[in-house]
């Protein structure tokens, strides 16, 4: 009898060398632009918001893990609770006062994520589930904004705010909007505009979607198909009135559809798997974020689109599944 | 099972909110403020002593194939009662409970009662049984109510008692808040009743 054993392993058998931790770090890199923009913008505010948050998902996720009795390693350093941090402050206006901060931290932490078992295990992206959770909680807090460039070494409450350019459309009209500000465009892709700290610069952002398109983390199908679809839903809208709507452009550069798009509807844990099921998630996203905006009572509804579309995932993922050896062309590949 | 046992069993053990999770409509949507949970735990606590007491004396001459009918015609007996004396005696109350004393008819707590207990067993047993589950539900819209009115709204009972620099988390006394102190809720009740288990 030869002593040559076969070795039986179960799927996957195609590996390569990514790890959570290289993923996170590639996204951490994506992120920067944009977190360098929102400090350039916000001052000393947002560089308190952005370490707030880290600094609390750090120690909320260690505490929660300490109280689950689950190791500390390598949850601890596998990087998320930094992503999860500085995606949290991306979606927080830099005049928040501190404690809500870590209050976000804690729910992004302990409710988006370590309740359903942690990382991996997340239906909801947990830094939209914290922003939601405080936009709900702190209504007047979560939407003043301090005026980007103004202030920028200030530390106390008194600074000059104003509202978000969806904020002027929704409340005072188109009119209001377009005489608010003479350079409207070049401003948002610039980020010279009031929003979130990630709501900014648009250049800063889409920089960091094509490194992420570039090092394969994410994939063109929700982003393009996200902003595709705000475009035409609020394209059509703008067409038929565009006295009252704004233009296309202007609805996918302002808010939050650039950071929705590139940074947190294309999370590998809250999102389809396969290529028709990002395209409907992406449709899905930007279908409700323009009826949100144009029909419905919030200003922005970007952050709502992105929860709702992760509440259908299991649901896409359940429906579109790809064949096993799939006919391509009348030769068999594998999948 | 003793006497005693049968009362609180529903305390604790058999808890209907946060054991049996029976009764989550009106669990989750009454429990705004503390003086509506008891308002309404207190109504279904006397429909829940009275239904049994009857069900369980008339369990002889019940068919069995139209049992469900009747137990509900038992039950939406009493909650007109606690319907019109609401009305008139705590008018501030029902006006804030509004359409979930109705609701009461339907509560599972009752009809799962009525069905699992009173109509297999004597009578005194199933008074004992209805005052405890009444208790019991009492007791878990108070909790989930505290958590969420102190959280919410930075009162109890009405009184404030988080002093001035407060700000109020609002989600809480919204729907999701009401799911998410339940949740933290059973999740603490677990880990105790693990605990317990574990020291044997």
């Amino acid at each position: 009898m030869s002593s040559t054993k076969l070795i039986l392993q179960s799927s996957p058998h195609l590996r390569d060398d990514d790890s959570v931790r290289r993923i996170m770090l590639t996204v951490l890199i994506a992120l920067a632009p944009a977190t360098v923009a929102s400090v350039l913008m916000f001052g000393t505010r947002a560089v308190v918001v952005l370490v707030l948050a880290v600094l609390g998902c750090l120690a909320f996720e260690a505490i929660a893990l300490k109280i689950m009795k689950k190791p500390l390693m390598p949850y601890l350093t596998d990087g998320s609770a930094v992503v999860t941090g500085i995606l949290l402050a991306m979606n927080l206006p830099s005049g928040l006062p501190w404690w809500m901060v870590l209050v976000g931290a804690l729910v992004a932490v302990v409710l988006g994520k370590q309740v359903y078992g942690g990382i991996g295990s997340n239906p909801f992206n947990p830094a939209l589930v914290a922003r939601v959770f405080l936009f709900i909680s702190f209504p007047t807090a979560m939407t003043t904004w301090p005026v980007p460039g103004s202030d920028l070494f200030g530390m106390g409450a008194d600074v000059a705010t104003a509202a978000t350019p969806l904020g002027v459309l929704k409340t005072d009209g188109l009119a209001a909007l377009m005489s608010s500000d003479s350079n409207l465009y070049m401003n948002l892709l610039t980020g010279h505009v009031g929003g979130c700290l990630g709501e900014t610069s648009a250049i800063a952002l889409i920089l960091g979607g094509l490194f992420l398109l570039l090092r394969k983390v994410i994939s063109w199908e929700i982003p393009v198909t996200f902003i595709g679809t705000v475009f035409a839903f609020t394209g059509v809208f703008y067409l038929v009135d565009s006295s009252t709507y704004a233009d296309p452009l202007f609805q996918i550069l302002s808010g939050g559809v650039m950071l929705g798009a590139i940074f947190m509807a294309t999370d590998m844990v809250t999102t389809p798997v396969t290529r028709k099921g990002m395209l409907l998630f992406g449709f899905g996203c930007g279908l409700i974020t323009g009826v949100i905006r144009l029909l419905g009572s919030y200003p922005e509804g970007v952050s709502f689109s992105i929860l709702i579309m992760n509440g259908f995932t299991p649901l896409i993922d359940r429906y579109i599944t790809p064949a096993p050896f799939e006919d391509k062309g009348g030769e068999l590949q594998a999948p | 099972m003793s006497k005693l046992a049968e009362l609180t069993k529903g305390l604790w053990k058999e808890n209907p909110v946060f054991r049996l999770l029976l009764g989550m409509c009106p669990t989750l949507a009454v429990t705004t403020e503390v003086v509506s949970g008891i308002g309404m735990g207190l109504s279904a606590t006397f429909v829940l002593v009275m239904a049994n007491l009857v069900v369980s004396s008339m369990r002889n001459v019940i068919p069995a194939k139209t049992r469900l009918p009747i137990f509900i015609v038992i039950i939406a007996t009493f909650v007109t009662i606690v319907d019109l004396v609401m009305n008139a005696y705590a008018h501030d109350v029902h006006k804030s409970l509004g359409i979930f004393i109705p609701l009461i008819v339907v509560n599972c707590v009752i009809l799962g009662r009525a069905e699992a207990f009173a109509s297999k067993r004597p009578v005194f047993d199933s008074i004992l049984d209805g005052l405890g589950m009444g208790l019991g539900f009492t007791l878990g819209l108070v909790a989930l109510a505290t958590v969420r009115e102190i959280l919410g709204n930075g009162t109890w009972f009405g009184m404030p008692v988080t002093g001035e620099g407060y700000t109020p988390f609002l989600l809480f006394v919204l729907p999701p808040g009401a799911f998410i102190s339940l949740g933290f809720l059973l999740a603490g009740m677990n880990s105790i009743e693990n605990r317990r288990k574990a020291h044997g």
